[in-house]
């Protein structure tokens, strides 16, 4: 029967329509008023099992992140030194596809040898691709990829060419954003 | 696996076959194929294709070398992959001097050579005598000189290959705002302002179409009854059905199209260029930048092409885990597409957001393997940047084996006997398999039109001949059948999936020791895979240097609109939108 296809799509629509009601109706009754839309349900309605509105609520909610994620790159301080893990071997800046890292090796006053640490360390994150090489090949592990996403600016004349100040955090914060990868790095200094 | 799938030198077989018919005209090329005297260049052609079978031609594209190489002078070679419907392709190479570069055309034998002719003029400065329509395709007609030549240099030119010596170990930052501040990050002639100058922009566009506007005839009568005014409208660049920057100049009769021809190159970002400017490796996430909505498959193609360069055995963990990447991607690609077709066609966002709760539970997956949701960037030489972590196989199985196959039905369910919906798309936009295969139409789109030609079954690479599965087809070639496909296609990725996670081997991720700078053996390759959209192919030439000597994409999308004036014929302009939205389109991946 002619238009019976529209009726059947149209039951899909209405399915979907009252899944929202249903769903808001289980989260009412697991947690009353509000539990939908709160941080414990959040990872539930965003995965296969999500039922109903799969809308994230940013900026009142943020999905959270996978230990992998790729935000732009940051330099891990040594907390027994207070220096970057940094050795200014230059294998970040070779390895940079949009060649956005500038670094300046330190030479020994007094030797005029290069010294294994860096005098200045930019990104340019206005071009940073966010690809990741820099933390991958990085030998020493001093380069690691953060987790904050919201760097907006309002200005851009000169404010995206990050210095180490802006770009240097603390240990504490690559072992609470990269458990895995911290927990990795401590076992294989600990064979050494 | 890759020693197995390289590509094949031509037959002894096949050069005697040639030196009989055309003696003298065959030799054998630098690295890879035959070059063929450009003077029989087209007879050669209409040989392979009406008696050896060689129907469909993939890709041309030019080199230069500027320098003479081992065997040849210094030249412009033109690049010519055909295919037969079985194996791997013949390579057929033309050569031109370096101060007139002059080849014959190729659109009378192989239609598909047209869009990849234009390009090649472009952006390499090779002329090609007799084809119809040589205009620029990708660059703006006021453009100075040939960028791909590799005496060109960009505005801001720093140096040939990266990495730049200005970064390290004395790196003064500067960013790159600064370096190429607006107004003067253009190049043109000294003894031209853009002050004076007046865009004739697009006026050569209108020039084919102009032959099929007599404007005179109706303005020869004051009122026809009856009568229709032929007006040349342009759709686009700026218009919410064309999924980017695409704009199409029509020439209409009332309201039927009686020519139509896409007017590409509004995101160009010279990726061709950067390639090769940048080392093996840098490529990689750039790859990911050409049909943003596949970055997987985009890495795969490019990681398939080199490791045949460097002949390297590819671990079978790593393997299965980029199946189940790329067809992952195909799942999530084929539901936007139709989700961004029923758009389209004016179902508004309804069947768009259910397409995209399952993309985003998807692009959820790759952001845990990968760290980014898009630009993935996951493939690397020899195997993949890192394991699967943690909660990924549980969440893929969930997936794969749960929700995606319910909504899927679901959609079907929406769409597929809905009367509208076959109203608007049953008989509409009609491809015949024979001007598909003739336009290089590949994927969903060859499919749809009856040619089973799907890559991973005529030339496996990877892992795909250890799989189960069906390649789909329908056989009436309209956008419905298209779309049938698509949903098709879905269900035997799925087939695919439940295989490779079932069977998931432990072991290494990863050939050898990862490598930052790639020492990859002189030598040319073409390396193809079946992206979502079709043939996605990398033509790579390496003269043993860290950087890629030519690296061109062969992008199915750019390949496959070079048939839409073809389909959009004779129908209405309101059949435009689903036309093209049946084709599946990422302008990123056709400007490049």
């Amino acid at each position: 029967m002619y238009g019976l296809g529209i009726l059947k799509s149209l039951s899909v629509t209405v399915g979907h329509f009252l899944m929202t009601y249903v769903d808001d109706l289980r989260w009412f009754f697991k947690g009353g008023f509000g539990k939908r839309y709160s941080p414990e349900a959040l990872p539930t309605r965003q995965s296969p099992k999500g039922r109903g509105v799969f809308t994230v609520q940013y900026p009142e909610e943020r999905l959270p992140l996978p230990e992998n994620f790729r935000g732009f790159p940051f330099q891990v301080l040594d907390p027994k030194t207070g220096k970057t893990r940094c050795t200014a071997c230059g294998t970040c800046a070779r390895v940079c596809p949009p060649q956005c890292i500038w670094i300046v090796r330190a030479t020994d006053p007094d030797t005029g040898k290069p010294k294994r640490e860096p005098v200045e360390f930019h990104i340019d994150v206005s071009i940073c691709m966010s690809c990741g090489f820099c933390a991958e090949f990085c030998p020493f592990g001093a380069i690691k990829m953060d987790h904050d996403y919201e760097v907006a600016a309002y200005t851009r004349d000169g404010s995206f060419l990050w210095g180490l100040e802006r770009l240097a955090k603390p240990l504490a914060y690559h072992a609470a954003i990269h458990p895995t990868d911290y927990m990795a790095e401590q076992a294989a200094r600990k064979k050494k | 696996m890759v020693a197995e799938t390289r590509v094949s030198r031509p037959t002894a077989e096949m050069f005697s076959t040639l030196e009989e018919r055309f003696p003298g005209a065959a030799q054998p090329a630098e690295y890879e194929g035959v070059v063929i005297a450009p003077d029989q260049l087209v007879d050669v052609a209409v040989f392979l294709r009406d008696e050896l079978g060689y129907t469909y031609l993939s890709c041309v594209t030019g080199v230069d070398y500027p320098e003479p190489t081992a065997r040849f002078p210094a030249r412009f070679e033109t690049v010519y992959h055909t295919f037969r419907d079985q194996g791997g392709p013949l390579t057929l190479h033309a050569h031109a001097s370096r101060g007139n570069p002059v080849v014959p055309s190729l659109v009378s034998v192989w239609p598909s050579a047209s869009v990849h002719e234009r390009e090649t003029w472009d952006l390499m400065g090779i002329r090609f005598e007799g084809h119809p329509d040589l205009r620029r395709i990708l660059l703006w007609e006021g453009f100075e000189g040939h960028p791909l030549r590799k005496d060109w240099h960009e505005p801001y030119y720093e140096a040939d290959y990266k990495p730049f010596s200005s970064r390290y170990p004395k790196g003064k930052p500067v960013q790159a705002e600064e370096q190429t501040p607006l107004g003067r990050n253009l190049q043109y002639p000294p003894d031209w302002s853009p002050e004076g100058w007046e865009s004739q922009a697009g006026m050569e566009v209108y020039a084919p179409l102009e032959a099929c506007a007599p404007v005179d005839e109706y303005a020869a009568s004051d009122w026809c009854p009856g009568c229709t005014d032929r007006v040349v409208i342009n759709i686009g660049p700026q218009h919410l059905s064309t999924h980017g920057a695409l704009r199409m100049v029509a020439c209409l009769d009332g309201e039927k199209i009686q020519r139509l021809e896409p007017v590409l190159g509004y995101l160009h970002r010279s990726h061709e260029k950067i390639g090769e400017r940048n080392t093996w490796l840098a490529n990689m996430p750039f790859t990911d930048r050409l049909d943003y909505i596949c970055s997987m498959s985009n890495n795969f193609g490019y990681a398939v092409a080199v490791e045949k360069l460097l002949g390297v055995e590819v671990p079978e963990r790593a393997e299965y885990i980029r199946v189940i990447m790329a067809e992952l991607t195909r799942v999530m690609n084929h539901l936007l597409s139709i989700g961004f077709f029923t758009n389209d066609i004016g179902v508004y966002l309804t069947a768009m957001l259910y397409a995209l709760e399952e993309r985003e539970l998807i692009v959820d997956l790759f952001e845990m393997a990968s760290g980014s949701r898009m630009m993935c960037n996951y493939f690397r030489f020899g195997g993949v940047a890192r394991d699967l972590p943690e909660g990924f196989l549980p969440l893929a199985r969930e997936l794969v084996y749960e929700r995606i196959p319910r909504r899927v039905d679901e959609l079907e369910r929406f769409l597929v006997d809905n009367e509208v919906f076959r109203a608007r798309t049953v008989g509409v936009g009609v491809l015949a398999a024979d001007v598909a295969v003739a336009y290089g139409c590949t994927g969903p789109l060859l499919r749809a039109s009856g040619v089973p030609y799907d890559i991973r079954r005529v030339e496996p690479y990877s892992i795909y001949d250890e799989f189960d599965w069906d390649v789909a087809a329908r056989y009436n070639g309209d956008i419905y059948d298209r779309f049938m496909v698509r949903f098709k296609e879905i269900r035997q990725s799925l087939r695919i999936l439940h295989q490779a996670l079932e069977r998931l081997p432990e072991g290494p991720i990863q050939a050898g020791k990862k490598q930052t700078i790639v020492e990859v053996p002189a030598g040319e390759v073409y390396g193809r895979v079946e992206s979502p959209k079709g043939e996605l192919g990398f033509y790579l030439v390496s003269d043993g240097g860290p950087n890629p000597y030519r690296y061109r994409i062969r992008a199915p999308s750019f390949a496959n609109l070079g048939v839409l004036g073809e389909l959009c014929c004779g129908h209405l302009v309101a059949d435009v939108a689903p036309i093209l939205a049946s084709i599946d389109v990422t302008l990123g991946e056709v400007d490049r």
